[in-house]
């Protein structure tokens, strides 16, 4: 499946990736080149196999449920591009 | 000094004739001598290199046995470390002081293990050919022209410069094994779920699984002794007994069955390097082991079913990206759609770019069942052939990559030709099979690859089959040029 | 043209488990800004998620409850979209294999109808942080705290048709898991928040309307106000000539109208697929029955206990055991009192009366209902009157402690002493000739009724402590004698 401009302008609104102008075309076409060899996927029959979405058929350990993280805010946000009263800055969150 | 293996250096240390904080300067004088010529290296610690080798020296000094007190190694940077940057090889990350240890990390320095440093990658472990890192490519020892492979190319070039005995590494789609071919060291990819991944920055969740990079199998034996442990903190990680992988080293091969697939010696594959690989096969003969031909139906399917899932885990596993918490942010942002594109733009590499929005594509409204859900079904005939050839074989034996190391640029403008690179090993990453690459020969003077495959958490006989191989050839001894 | 409003309701209920879903952050309410919000919580590189087990317990209870089929098998996926509340650009939740299954419930409703709804399924998933908009340097502060706390959301189908029949229905919902014991239920701090999708169609029409989703509804009587003006403004549209978008809405109290979310307006895909880091989650039988067996009582089946054990009417019943606060209060009152339709009366009258007047919640009440059940065996006893009674509530109201001692301590007790009582009447008959005259001359027929007159003057005498019952013999054993 090839992907043309305007897909890739699609795709990166969803992925919150900025491709400018004059790189659409040359990430649209790289792109197909990578949907040409997973394209040879659709000449599979896989009527009736299950996807497998982990290598290994195992099964969810659950938790305990017990607070065992303490407040670690300092240290979380060390590193924070920017923050005040503890909280994380934004610009403008509109709803 | 710094040709000698861990288990060589271990008994040095054990017995005086050395101590860590020696060992250590040792190697922090040859990465500050040397390299610069490798570029292996993202981020050196020896503050921390010394003061862990002088603990380790007063452990030495009490009786401590421990295989790896005192023995210095290298993280792969995708490792969290506390305190100390974990890049990813990413600009999106320069900044990024981990504010924990990956469990392995722990493991090691529960041991008694040295860190030097965090080595290069492909940023955030994607390529083969350690050209994505934001810092710059890394530099083969074998011949600096060209690439180490990758995405562990750092630590496979640190331990093939010897500016490292021995490197942890990750590998999604043949990223531990792939560069020990090109770079000529042992490399083995656990079982997925063998080895925690908390604290291993993902990449593809369902494929990711940490490993080593050393010079010997018995290496390996060691590094993995300590690397492997359950982790409640990661749900994946499966409650498994642990096993003192040296035992079996010197188990005898005579009775083994080996099967090679067909499929593995097809077009593609560089003639010499099949060469080195038939005499491999000879070599095993040789030491008693059967050899049989199998077949493994789906293999042309494993690198188009690879490049639909770890794109799409990856296109969410690097959505926390966001320039909000922590990591790179762009300069004023002028609204909040503004702060995620340019700060996501700027942060990440092509490649980086390139996957996410091929996995963004393959799990989007219309496409998921021709894409990723298609992946996932291929993923298990894939799966399938393993567990029927398992049935009549012990390991499996192949190539791990096609040709020896290429040079620089040779396939940066072809996103299929690199990604063809991982032909051999991506199957094992969708099975979640354990794979090891040792050395089996050169070509123009480039290490070649030998890889084998074994059955679920039969890394034991893996290590085993690679060190009977060792202890009759000489392949694994051979050093870099200039290195010694 | 009648119009038809067509509803469902999306119910997310916050889980009162100790920790969040895939983490060991507590969960409290009201701490400080990101001071319960761990590593993974805020997606840090290398953090990994791991189940809560008491969120799927929890789940479970919810969905035995609602008479569904649990999953035995449920997968976490991924449903990817960016927002500064949601750390990791994806939300883990269910989709394809939730926990909780189809289901049905029945409503109540004011009329005494029963309404059935059908439930869609529920599933498990992590809640997000909380924007807020205060000027912080012109940008918006993010408190992820609230991000990972578990969550259950409640799909009904559109089933139901008035926004009377969405707020009993979410109110069932809101009694049933107060019942279970698995969440607080607190609308008002955003333990249950309710999104409602609506439409509206000709009566008669099969095909459903366009629904508009309405989101940030934060109470009982806000769902039924937006719903109102909801289903208003899209036939005020269609009536004339309109058509209705699909879209999200959100309701905004203050005005009394709901606006388009032009924020949410930019066509998502969500992108679902299963979460790598989870591995599908198995529930075997026995679990699920040993869950089954823990189960309490709940609103219906203790409705009609209260019905057959109490003798209570169905409405009563029905009133006493919408939330079990109140159930368990009246049931301790009738069984302390041994007289439970005193009990059902003082609870749905007075001390709903007193909790309603004073805003104050049962839990706060400054008595407890072995101290209401003491009041009512002092009426039972004759100890003092219904109506003394009620100055003797006020007085537990205003914590004065129990009936005895308010009784006491105000000298409430009531006169039954014959000689006190007999001098009172003697009092009223000699003060009151004229009025006794009317009565020895009245007809046998006309008596009772004129004898109120002397009752209504005693008791006024005695502050209302006279014994009603022994004034009653002794008054007509005096005025016989006139």
């Amino acid at each position: 499946m090839a992907v043309n401009k305007s897909d890739i302008e699609k795709l990166a609104e969803l992925s919150r990736i900025d491709i400018s102008d004059e790189a659409a075309a040359n990430v649209a076409q790289s792109i197909s080149e990578v949907l040409a060899l997973v394209d040879q996927l659709q000449a599979v029959d896989t009527s009736g196999v299950s996807p497998m979405a982990h290598p290994l058929d195992a099964v969810q350990r659950l938790r305990r449920d017990e607070v065992t993280e303490p407040n670690q805010r300092e240290t979380l946000q060390a590193m924070a591009p920017a923050t005040e009263d503890g909280l994380y800055l934004v610009p403008r969150v509109i709803e | 000094m710094h040709t000698k293996t861990i288990a060589q250096l271990g008994k040095a240390l054990r017995s005086k004739e050395i101590t860590s904080v020696e060992l250590t300067q040792h190697y922090l004088d040859r990465i500050a001598e040397l390299d610069s010529r490798y570029n292996s290296f993202i981020t050196v610690t020896p503050e921390i290199a010394l003061a862990q080798a002088k603990a380790a020296d007063e452990r030495l000094a009490n009786g401590d046995t421990s295989p790896l007190c005192g023995i210095p190694i290298a993280h792969k940077d995708i490792f969290c470390t506390q305190g100390v940057r974990t890049s990813c090889a990413s600009k999106m990350l320069d900044n990024f002081i981990a504010p924990y240890d990956a469990t392995i990390v722990e493991n090691y320095q529960r041991a008694g293990a040295v860190m030097l440093g965090k080595t290069n990658m492909d940023e955030f472990a994607m390529g083969s050919s350690n050209e994505t890192s934001y810092y710059g490519p890394v530099k083969n020892p074998w011949n600096t022209n060209c690439v180490p492979g990758g995405s562990s190319g750092g630590s496979a070039a640190a331990v093939a410069a010897l500016l490292a005995p021995a490197a942890t590494a990750s590998d999604t789609g043949g990223s531990i094994r792939q560069p020990a071919a090109l770079c000529g060291l042992t490399g083995i990819k656990p079982t997925y779920g063998r080895v925690s991944r908390w604290g291993m920055i993902a990449f593809a969740s369902s494929l990711d699984q940490a490993g080593t990079l050393t010079r010997t199998a018995e290496d390996a034996a060691l590094m993995l002794n300590t690397m492997a442990s359950f982790d409640a903190k990661d749900s994946t990680c499966v409650d498994q007994p642990l096993e003192d992988y040296t035992t079996t080293l010197g188990d005898s091969l005579a009775g083994l069955t080996i099967g090679i697939p067909e499929e593995y010696f097809g077009e593609g594959l560089h003639p010499d390097t099949a060469k080195a690989v038939q005499a491999a096969i000879k070599t095993y003969e040789s030491l008693g082991a059967k050899t049989r031909s199998i077949s493994l139906p789906h293999t042309d399917l494993a690198v188009p079913a690879y490049y639909v899932i770890a794109p799409a885990e990856c296109s969410a596993n690097l959505s926390r990206f966001d320039g909000v918490r922590y990591g790179h942010r762009c300069d004023e942002p002028k609204d909040l759609a503004d702060l995620y594109k340019r700060s996501r733009s700027e942060g990440f590499g092509d490649e980086v770019k390139r996957r996410i929005l091929v996995g963004t594509y393959a799990l989007s409204a219309g496409y998921y069942d021709a894409y990723y859900n298609k992946a996932q079904q291929v993923r298990r005939l894939i799966k399938q052939d393993f567990v029927d050839a398992f049935k009549d074989v012990d390991v499996i034996l192949g190539p791990t990559s096609p040709s020896p190391a290429f040079e620089f640029g040779a396939k940066t403008q072809d996103p299929v030709a690199m990604y063809l690179e991982d032909i051999y090993t991506i199957a094992t990453n969708l099975a979640g099979l354990p794979g090891l690459s040792i050395p089996c020969g050169m070509v123009d003077d480039k290490p070649v690859g030998l890889q084998l495959i074994g059955n679920y958490f039969a890394e034991g006989k893996l290590l085993n089959v690679a060190h009977q191989f060792q202890l009759a050839t000489d392949f694994h001894q051979q050093l870099a040029p200039a290195t010694a | 043209m009648e119009w038809e409003i067509v509803i469902g309701l999306e119910i997310h209920v916050q889980l009162a488990t100790q920790s969040k879903i895939f983490s060991g952050a507590s969960t409290a309410f009201g701490a400080d800004a990101n001071t319960q919000a761990c590593a993974i919580d805020l997606a840090m590189p290398g953090t990994l998620p791991v189940a809560n087990e008491e969120a799927f317990r929890y789940a479970v209870m919810f969905g035995l409850a609602m008479n569904s089929e649990i999953g035995q098998r449920s997968v976490f996926e991924r449903k990817n979209y960016f927002y500064p509340d949601l750390p990791k650009g994806y939300q883990t939740t269910q989709l394809e294999e939730p926990i909780v299954g189809p289901g049905v419930i029945d409503i109540e409703l004011a009329n005494g109808e029963t309404r059935s709804v059908r439930l869609h399924h529920a599933h498990l998933e992590e809640d997000a942080g909380k924007s807020l908009h205060e000027d912080y340097q012109g940008m918006s502060g993010i408190d992820l705290n609230r991000a990972g706390t578990p969550l259950i959301e409640i799909v009904s189908e559109p089933d139901m048709r008035s926004a009377e029949e969405a707020v009993a229905y979410l109110k069932k919902i809101h009694s049933i898991i107060t019942y279970l014991g698995i969440s607080d239920g607190e609308m008002s701090q955003g333990s249950m928040r309710c999104d409602a999708n609506v439409s509206v169609r000709l009566k008669g029409e099969e095909k459903l309307g366009n629904r508009c989703e309405i989101k940030n509804i934060n109470s009982f009587k806000f769902v039924e106000k937006a719903i109102n003006v909801e289903a208003e403004r899209q036939i005020e549209i269609i009536e004339d000539g309109g058509s209705i978008a699909q879209e999200t809405r959100l309701y905004d109290a203050d005005k009394n109208e709901t606006r388009s979310m032009r924020s949410k307006e930019v066509a998502n895909d969500y992108r679902y697929f299963p979460c790598p880091d989870l591995l599908p989650v198995m529930l075997d039988d026995d679990y699920i029955a040993a869950i089954k067996s823990t189960l309490p009582e709940l609103p219906d089946a203790k409705r009609d206990r209260f019905v057959s054990e109490y003798e209570l009417s169905a409405y009563d019943a029905g009133v006493l055991t919408t939330d079990r606060a109140t159930a368990d209060f009246f049931e301790t009152t009738a069984r302390e009192s041994g007289e439970p339709k005193l009990a059902a009366n003082w609870v749905m009258v007075d001390l709903a009366g007193y909790l309603n007047k004073t805003d104050t919640a049962l839990k706060d009440c400054p008595f407890n209902a072995e101290q209401l059940a003491g009041l009512i065996r002092r009426i039972k006893d004759g100890t003092i009157s219904g109506k003394i009674a009620k100055q003797v509530f006020e007085g537990m109201c205003n914590a004065e402690g129990n009936a005895d001692t308010i009784i006491e301590a105000r000298g409430l007790k009531q006169v039954s002493d014959t000689g006190a009582l007999e001098k009172m009447v003697d009092e009223v008959i000699a003060n009151n000739q004229a009025q006794v005259q009317n009565y020895v001359n009245a007809d046998e027929a006309k008596r009772p009724k004129m004898l109120g007159f002397f009752v209504g003057q005693i008791m006024k005498a005695s502050k209302g402590q006279a014994n009603p019952q022994a004034v009653n013999e002794i008054l007509l054993k005096k005025l016989n004698e006139q």
